[in-house]
């Protein structure tokens, strides 16, 4: 291992980079768009768009509307004149929710029996309607109480002061904001995009220009070439995360809980695998195109696999074991540990030693599959 | 091996699947000799160069470089040669200067002697006024100037060059020529493939490949004069195309080309030069406007390779 004549690589490779304006700017500037507009992505289902046909019309109707309204997730867009109206809009997709109070509500209120209102959730995504669903039958529920109450006083009863008090807390992000879950891990996810797109370049780029020849009948070993080549893109990477965390501090105020020494460290570690997947597969293709598509085939199953959407304990066993084997399982944990929960190494190492046995293997294998030969 | 012996072949083979493209090769080339390779496209001289450099694996046979085995020993042989590739092996977007930084660094030149070497050899090329210039913009004489310059920059005491004035203006062919002889005279060994006859003159030994097997080698002086070259007769006529026509149909003619205002025919011997005259004699051509003269190095080769078959390998 010759320092100098990787160092003589990383120059020719500093100096490529910083020529072209054009990608420096589109380096830069891609992780920054997409972590916009991924920091974006929620899976809130608050303020749905609802359809009422209110056939009461009274001020107790309009105070069950008005609970709906209060709860913040519906939202409450069209009246509706018939039940064809409200199926249309929901048809329609301009209503995800419609809610129908019968023409007796209040009478029956009155007489001390039990109205029955209608609430129809588009329930294509069943995620958001099984929300819906739950706040609507805990707006009845909570409205039924008071009213209970109410009939309680009126006659003189006293209220029994039994039952289960639930107190709640939400740790690490006590605003429940959806943005401080997403962020972390939209940092992620983008690095992992950028560094293996970068780093697929490298190789099979000078086979198709012919330079690799010249390479490879000089003196440089694959150890060298291959570390040379990834000081740049390292170098590109740590400004990209750190224009991401400004980001993220500054314009969705996520603030970082934990050490950012041991972020970055752990950033470090997480290049080495990234970059080693697309260092592999640039030695792999004989064209660009062809380590484009080849990267699909990890991209693709790493997003799904790693928790980024779906959480992994959440999956079926076979598929959590594969996930084991993405190295973007054990850094999403990684960076939601540090920047939302705070914590610090006593809890990440298990994922740490394992991102970097990861790394390891992925940038070994694709040192010792290039061999300077060209074929 | 013989302490002037700069290669040896000895059965070098190099198969693609079931294509053969270099099929048991056999040569040597002696220390401060200019080798020409010469040979149509595809007939497994890049191939051949490749397995010299230790960048191919020879699929049998064995060859050595400077004393060190191309397969056993790629590192040894790399550090001592210098290998200019067919085609681009330039980075377009790095200038003159950076070119010749990245290799003294790749072959181990550092400081001092990194600057004194690239200072030499920008001198030497002539672009020192283009030292910031991008390679991608340099015209294609440049080019390859720079690339010489860079496979030499560490001093090596072999040179491979594939092709290395292909598509370059012919005033530009002259100056590369004119800098690979001078290396020759500082003893510098040189194997070179081209495609331009006129090129192959400068080289003191000369092997024609075709179809991955040396059918001729030799001097160009001894080439020209072998048995196997054949008679050639340069016509002088106005009615040449016609005549080319004409000729190339006859059974006892070897080859036939037009060179500017003449002909040139060869034919196998001297019973085929009579039956030439006689054919020409009928035609009102007396020996006034058909000399014989001493072919060309493009007579030779443009005779050995007829649809009729490929002679066996013949030193000359």
């Amino acid at each position: 291992m010759n320092f100098r004549r990787m160092w003589t690589i990383a120059v020719k490779e500093y100096v490529q980079f910083f020529r072209d304006r054009r990608t420096v700017m589109a380096t830069m500037l891609m992780p920054l768009i997409q972590v916009v507009l991924y920091g974006y992505l929620s899976s809130d289902v608050r303020y749905q768009p609802t359809v009422v046909w209110d056939l009461s019309q009274t001020s107790e109707s309009r105070q069950l509307l008005a609970a709906f309204t209060n709860s913040q997730y519906f939202s409450i867009k069209y009246n509706a004149t018939s039940m064809h109206d409200v199926v249309s809009r929901i048809e329609g997709g301009q209503a995800l929710a419609g809610i129908v109070i019968p023409p007796d509500y209040a009478k029956l209120l009155h007489r001390k029996q039990s109205p029955e209102v209608m609430v129809a959730v588009d329930a294509s995504d069943a995620t958001a309607a099984r929300t819906s669903l739950s706040v609507a039958q805990a707006i009845g529920s909570s409205l039924s109480g008071t009213l209970v109450i109410k009939e309680l006083k009126m006659n003189g009863v006293p209220i029994p002061k039994i039952g289960v008090d639930v107190r709640t807390r939400a740790w690490y992000n006590p605003a429940l904001r959806q943005e401080v879950f997403i962020v972390p891990g939209v940092l992620a996810l983008v690095m992992q995009f950028t560094m293996t797109f970068l780093s697929m370049s490298t190789i099979v780029r000078e086979r198709e220009l012919g330079t690799l020849e010249q390479l490879v009948v000089s003196p440089i070993q694959p150890w060298e070439l291959m570390l040379g080549k990834m000081i740049p893109l390292i170098t590109i990477g740590f400004i990209n995360v750190t224009m991401i965390l400004l980001l993220a501090v500054f314009w969705f105020g996520v603030p970082i809980a934990g050490s950012l020494g041991l972020l970055y460290l752990t950033v470090f570690i997480f290049f080495f695998t990234t970059l080693g997947m697309g260092t592999l597969v640039s030695t792999i293709a004989k064209t660009y195109i062809q380590a484009v598509q080849l990267i699909q085939f990890f991209l693709m199953p790493s997003m799904l696999l790693s928790g980024f959407i779906f959480p992994v304990a959440a999956m079926p066993p076979a598929l959590q074991a594969l996930s084991y084997l993405v190295p973007l399982t054990y850094f999403l944990t990684i960076v939601r540990g540090i920047i939302i929960k705070g914590v610090g190494i006593e809890y990440l190492w298990p994922q740490i030693v394992l991102l970097l046995l990861l790394g390891l293997a992925v940038f070994t294998t694709a040192v010792l599959r290039f061999r300077k030969r060209i074929d | 091996m013989n302490a002037a012996t700069t290669v040896r072949a000895e059965a070098l083979t190099r198969c693609f699947g079931d294509f053969v493209a270099v099929d048991r090769i056999s040569f040597e080339i002696q220390a401060g000799q200019i080798w020409g390779f010469l040979g149509p496209n595809g007939s497994g001289k890049s191939t051949t160069i490749r397995m010299l450099c230790g960048v191919l694996e020879p699929t049998a046979g064995r060859a050595q470089v400077l004393g060190y085995d191309v397969a056993r020993d790629p590192e040894a042989v790399k550090l001592r040669i210098g290998y200019m590739s067919q085609g681009s092996s330039l980075w377009n977007d790095l200038t003159v200067e950076e070119h010749l930084r990245l290799f003294a660094g790749l072959f181990g030149l550092y400081g001092a002697a990194a600057n004194a070497a690239v200072e030499e050899w920008i001198a030497r090329i002539g672009l020192a006024e283009r030292r910031r210039q991008l390679a991608g913009s340099l015209p294609g004489g440049y080019r390859k100037r720079l690339a010489l310059a860079c496979a030499l920059l560490h001093r090596p005491q072999m040179l491979f060059l594939d092709e290395p004035t292909a598509g370059v203006d012919p005033v530009s062919r002259r100056e590369f020529w004119d800098i690979i002889v001078g290396l020759a005279d500082e003893g510098v060994t040189v194997m070179v493939t081209t495609h331009y006859l006129d090129e192959a003159e400068h080289c003191h030994q000369l092997a024609f490949i075709y179809g991955g097997r040396i059918i001729a080698r030799g001097s160009p002086e001894a080439l020209k004069r072998a048995p196997g070259a054949g008679v050639t007769v340069e016509i002088i006529s106005k009615e040449n195309a016609l005549l080319l026509d004409a000729v190339e149909n006859l059974g006892y003619v070897r080859s036939a080309s037009l060179y500017g205002s003449s002909l040139h025919v060869t034919v196998e011997n001297d019973v085929g030069l009579a039956q030439l005259r006689a054919f020409l004699d009928a035609r009102g051509i007396g020996p006034a406007e058909s000399a014989t003269i001493t072919p060309s190095l493009e007579d030779v080769f443009s005779g050995l390779v007829t649809p009729a078959g490929v002679p066996e390998d013949h030193p000359a």
